[in-house]
C-alpha cells in the first residue's frame, strides 16, 4: 500500500498477475462447465418427455464428461473472449491493463490447445492467429481490487442475437413478442438448450452490454425487481412451449434459463437486445 | 439406427427417414464456408466427391496422443448457396446443425442427397470418434481447411430426407 494522500490508500498491482489470471481462467472455461449449468441439464433431461431430445441432452452431458477428464476443449468454437472489467478507483496499474488481457488471451489459446476463431478485417478476414483483440468493457468502481467478468462466446449463437429498439407504448408484451420471435426465427442453429440474455433500456449499445452482461450472472440468480422478475419467469415458461427443443429436434427443453438485466432510457426509447447463449456457457468471474 | 459406411450411394441415402440415428463408419471430409467457395472452382479436388460426406467442422488444435481436437459442427444455413454445385458433382452426405433453407431443400432432394445433424456443442464427444485426421487442401485456411476424418461409427440424426421431411417440421 502506497500512501498517497492522508486518509487514502492506493493498491498496486502488476498487471503481469492479470495476465496469468486470464491465461488460466480461458483454458478453465472452456475444459468444463459449471456445476450449476450441468445440474440444469440433467434437470432438464429428466422432465424432457421427447426420446430423441433426451439423448441429445444425454449427448450434451457425456461431452461435458469427456472434455473435463481428458482436458479437452467442450467445443471446437472455443470463442472469442469478452471480458467485463471492474476497476476499483484505489488500484495503480503497473502497465497498460488492456494490453495485459490480450496477452492473456494470446497465452490461454496458446498453451490450451483452443481454436483462434477471430479475423482482422470484416471483408479480408485473416485470422489473427492468437485469438485476439478480446472485447473488454470497463467500468471504475469503488475500492482496491479488479474484478473480471470473463467469458469465451461462441458465433453460433452470437449470430442469432439481436438489438431492436422498440417504442415505449409496445411495452412488456412487444418485448415479449419480440424475444418469442427472436428465438423462434433462430430454431435450432443456436445450439439449445440456450440461455437467453435479454438488455432492456439505456440506449442502442447499452441494451447489448447490459444483455450479455445478465448472461454472465449466476444460474440460480432472479432478477430482485418484482415486474422484471416476473418477466424472466413468464418468458422461461413461453420459450420451452415453443418446442424447439434441443438443437431444434422439438421437446420440452429449449432454454435453460432467462436473464433480464435493465437500466434508465430515453423517454421516446424503448431499446431491446437479446443475446442468445449456447448450452456450453463458458464464463467465470475473478477478483484480484 | 443404421450404420452406413462410405462412400454413400443412392440406395443408401432411400433407406434414410428423418429422426433416424445414423452411424457412419469410412472418410468423411471436412468443409466449412471458404473451402466451399474454392471447392466450388476447384476442377480437380483432392478427394472423390461422388458418394462423398462433408461435415462442417472447423476442429479445435490437437493435443499429443489424440487425433483431431474437439469435433463439433458448424452451423450449416451458411453453406445453403455454396452446396448445390457439389451435389451436382456426387456429394451425397451433408453433416452439420440447425434448420436450412427452402431452396437448399429442393436442390438437396433433386440432387438424393441427405442432411444429417450432430449433437452441437458436443465437440468433445464426436472426436472420440474420429480415428485419423490429414490435411488435404487449403492448409491456409487453418481450422477451414479440407481433413480427410477416418471415423469409426460417428452419430449423427437424418435432418432433411429425400422425401420431403425435415426434423425441424412442427405439425
Amino acid at each position: 500500500m502506497n500512501e498517497i494522500k492522508e486518509g487514502e490508500y492506493m493498491r498496486n498491482i502488476d498487471v503481469t498477475e492479470v495476465t496469468k489470471v486470464v491465461k488460466d481462467s480461458v483454458i478453465k472455461i472452456n475444459h468444463t462447465l459449471s456445476n450449476s449449468l450441468v445440474s440444469l441439464i440433467k434437470k432438464a433431461k429428466e422432465n424432457e418427455s421427447k426420446e430423441i431430445s433426451k439423448s441429445i441432452l444425454d449427448d450434451i452431458l457425456n461431452n461435458q464428461e469427456i472434455a473435463k477428464e481428458g482436458n479437452i476443449p467442450l467445443c471446437q468454437d472455443t470463442g472469442m473472449v469478452v471480458v467485463y472489467l471492474e476497476i476499483g478507483r484505489e488500484v495503480i496499474l503497473s502497465g497498460n491493463i488492456y494490453d495485459a488481457i490480450n496477452e492473456g488471451v494470446r497465452q490461454g489459446y496458446q498453451e490450451g490447445y483452443l481454436r483462434k476463431s477471430v479475423v482482422d478485417h470484416p471483408f479480408k478476414r485473416s485470422n489473427t492467429k492468437d485469438n485476439t483483440p478480446a472485447v473488454i468493457h470497463t467500468t471504475i468502481t469503488e475500492g482496491s481490487k479488479i474484478k473480471m467478468k470473463i467469458a469465451s462466446k461462441g458465433g453460433g449463437s452470437e449470430n442469432m442475437s439481436k438489438v431492436t429498439m422498440l417504442t415505449p407504448t409496445e411495452g412488456i408484451e412487444g418485448v415479449k413478442k419480440l424475444v418469442l420471435d427472436t428465438i423462434k426465427y433462430a430454431g435450432g442453429k443456436p445450439c439449445p438448450p440456450i440461455i437467453v440474455g435479454i438488455g432492456i433500456g439505456g440506449n442502442l449499445e447499452k441494451s447489448a452490454i447490459i444483455a450479455k452482461e445478465s448472461l454472465l450472472r449466476d444460474l440460480n440468480d432472479e432478477a430482485s425487481d418484482p415486474i422484471i422478475n416476473k418477466l424472466e419467469k413468464d418468458l422461461y415458461k413461453e420459450i420451452n412451449k415453443l418446442d424447439i427443443g434441443p438443437m431444434g429436434v422439438g421437446g420440452d427443453t429449449t432454454c435453460l434459463a432467462v436473464k433480464v438485466n435493465y437500466y434508465p432510457m430515453h423517454i421516446a426509447a424503448l431499446p431491446v437486445a437479446i443475446n442468445i447463449q449456447c448450452h456450453s456457457a463458458r464464463h467465470t468471474e475473478v477478483i484480484i | 439406427m443404421i450404420k452406413l459406411i462410405t462412400p454413400i450411394s443412392s440406395k443408401d441415402i432411400e433407406t434414410l427417414v428423418v429422426g433416424e440415428k445414423v452411424l457412419f463408419t469410412g472418410t468423411i471430409y471436412t468443409a466449412r464456408d471458404q473451402a466451399h467457395l474454392r471447392l466450388i472452382d476447384e476442377p480437380n479436388p483432392a478427394f472423390n466427391l461422388e458418394g462423398s460426406v462433408i461435415y462442417y467442422v472447423g476442429p479445435s488444435p490437437k493435443k499429443d496422443g489424440f487425433a483431431i481436437g474437439a469435433s463439433g459442427p458448424t452451423s450449416s444455413y451458411r453453406m445453403d448457396k455454396l452446396s448445390p454445385p457439389l451435389m451436382e458433382r456426387g456429394l451425397k452426405v451433408m453433416i452439420g446443425k440447425g434448420d436450412r433453407s427452402e431452396e437448399f431443400r429442393k436442390e438437396m432432394i433433386k440432387n438424393k442427397a441427405v442432411y444429417l445433424i450432430a449433437t452441437g456443442g458436443a465437440g468433445a464427444l464426436l472426436s472420440s470418434k474420429i480415428k485419423k485426421c490429414d490435411l488435404i487442401m487449403y492448409e491456409d485456411l487453418g481450422a477451414e481447411a479440407v481433413y480427410k476424418l477416418e471415423v469409426e461409427e460417428f452419430p449423427c440424426f437424418v435432418a432433411y430426407d429425400i422425401y420431403g421431411n425435415s426434423i425441424f417440421d412442427r405439425s
